[in-house]
């Protein structure tokens, strides 16, 4: 039977980490570590796993030694957050070259500087050219059940790609929640055993990894690579599926989660926890007779362009929340998404952005009305009433949303 | 000789693994250099000290002399000519 638990995030994806059982989880054991690993470090201690932990001294050797146990075969696993995946960034391209299926939770936090250790999405948007699939979570729940579902998708023999499974910092991580977790043999018998596609450890078949790799063949492996990813969409469907039969659950389990789309007339589209807030104010409004809507993106990487392209057909007018800026680009990077995936598209709803909660600011159900209020206003105007808002930002002279 | 890789998009091994040991021979490096050895065997006292300084293992023995060298895998880096000790040398590089 599945039981009830009092679970922080880090507790509830440590806990996944606990079934998943990894064969080895390296980890650099200080800031800017997460209580996540901390857990996962006692369940080593008290023998509740099997898994080899190896404390190294960043978070960078933490993504090394990870991708080589890997490559030996490996189940391997780590975590991180902020600046420590900053660190790790030149093994992350690495990892999902060698086609290494890690799954690697990330609690969402601040990049320095000035420095800051809250939540905010600029560490894994920084990452999001990598080549990892990247799962977002709404709450502890998901964030325990994406871990488990990314461990099949990231080994299924089509996709063979790294994956990180977010959470948002503090807010995710550090608060408290009831989390349904499943029996450990129903989740062991889902997880399946792991089969490496390939071991360096096998002397009757010997192998190079990571051979020079000149314009001669580069091109075509980085191609080649691609196809795990672009096969990788129908698999998170497909086990998302399977856990959703097999545990009954209740979360989003698709590339994204349609709340009141239907007849919407405006939307906000949304990543992580913000999605619990957004929902609450669609809820208000539809109570008032508000034709509003909502989108939470799960599947960040790969991005889901044709099905919100449908999603956004009928909609007049759209706001795109992000939590990172992306310097010099068109407001943040879910905003350049899903500007792309409407490219071409008749109508096209008026567009907006909204960059908010950067180093742990505050977003509350206040701020979101407010965002539907510049869309009501923007239907009408049949322009945006914002290109790129900032919200909850003390701004001076320039016109802020709700302060 | 078959190339150490080979293959398109579709049909390349996983991941740019090389699926085989001791492919480095295949690879041909000798197109890399701007300079090449030339073996003068007049000056050369048999010492060995370029069949041991040799990166490449690029100098070529034959019936354990020394006879020339291996071009598809010289790189030119020329660090046969410089430990060369006999006066004048055994080797000398001209561009290629």
């Amino acid at each position: 039977m599945p039981e009830l638990l009092a679970l922080t995030g880090n507790d509830a994806v440590a806990y996944a980490m606990k079934q998943i059982n990894p064969d080895v989880v390296a980890a650099y054991p200080i800031t800017p570590q997460t209580s996540l690993m901390q857990k996962f470090a006692d369940y080593v201690a008290d023998g509740e796993v099997d898994t080899e932990l190896v404390l190294v001294e960043s978070e960078h050797s933490a993504m090394s030694a990870t991708l080589g146990s890997q490559a030996a075969g490996a189940r391997s696993m780590t975590a991180t957050s902020a600046c420590g995946l900053a660190l790790m960034w030149e093994i992350l391209g690495i990892t999902s070259a060698y086609r290494l299926p890690v799954v690697m939770p990330v609690v969402n936090r601040a990049l320095s500087g000035p420095i800051n250790i809250q939540g905010d999405h600029s560490d894994t948007m920084g990452a999001r050219d990598c080549g990892w699939i990247q799962i977002f979570s709404e709450n502890a729940q998901e964030a325990y059940e994406n871990t488990l579902q990314a461990i099949r998708i990231a080994e299924h023999p089509d996709v063979l790609t790294p994956i990180m499974v977010t959470l948002d910092g503090f807010i995710i991580s550090h608060g408290l929640e009831t989390v349904k977790v499943y029996d450990d043999a129903p989740v062991k018998k889902f997880l399946r055993d792991y089969q490496a596609r390939y071991t360096l450890l096998d002397p009757s078949k010997p192998l190079t990894l990571g051979a020079l790799d000149f314009s001669d063949y580069y091109f075509e492996h980085k191609v080649s690579q691609l196809q795990g990813m672009l096969k990788s969409p129908q698999v998170i469907l497909d086990v998302g599926k399977e856990f959703y039969k097999t545990f009954d659950g209740d979360c989003c389990y698709g590339f994204y989660e349609a709340h009141e789309m239907k007849d919407a007339e405006m939307a906000v589209i949304v990543l992580g926890s913000t999605a619990g807030a957004t929902r609450m104010v669609v809820d208000d409004l539809r109570s008032r007779g508000v034709a509003a809507g909502m989108i939470k993106i799960r599947s960040y990487r790969p991005f889901p362009y044709d099905e919100i392209a449908r999603e956004l057909a009928n909609v007049k007018a759209v706001a795109v929340l992000d939590r990172s800026i992306a310097y010099g680009a068109d407001g943040g990077p879910v905003h350049g998404d899903v500007r792309a995936a409407l490219y071409g598209k008749h109508p096209v709803p008026v567009m907006s952005n909204y960059i908010y909660g950067l180093g742990g600011k505050p977003i509350d159900m206040e701020h979101i009305m407010g965002v539907f209020d510049d869309l009501k206003e923007s239907i009408v105007k049949g322009h945006p009433k914002r290109r790129v808002g900032y919200i909850n930002l003390k701004e001076g002279n320039t016109p802020s949303l709700v302060g | 000789m078959k190339k150490y890789i080979e293959g398109t998009v579709k049909s390349l091994p996983l991941a740019g693994l090389i699926e085989e040991a001791g492919t480095a021979k295949k690879y041909n490096t000798g197109t890399w250099g701007t300079f090449k050895p030339v073996f003068l065997e007049e000056h050369c006292i048999q010492c060995f000290f370029c069949w041991v300084y040799c990166p490449d293992s690029a100098v070529t023995v034959n019936e354990g002399k020394v006879v020339g060298f291996d071009y598809d895998h010289c790189k030119g880096c020329a660090i046969c000519a410089y430990e060369c000790p006999t006066k004048p040398k055994s080797i000398v590089m001209e561009k290629k």
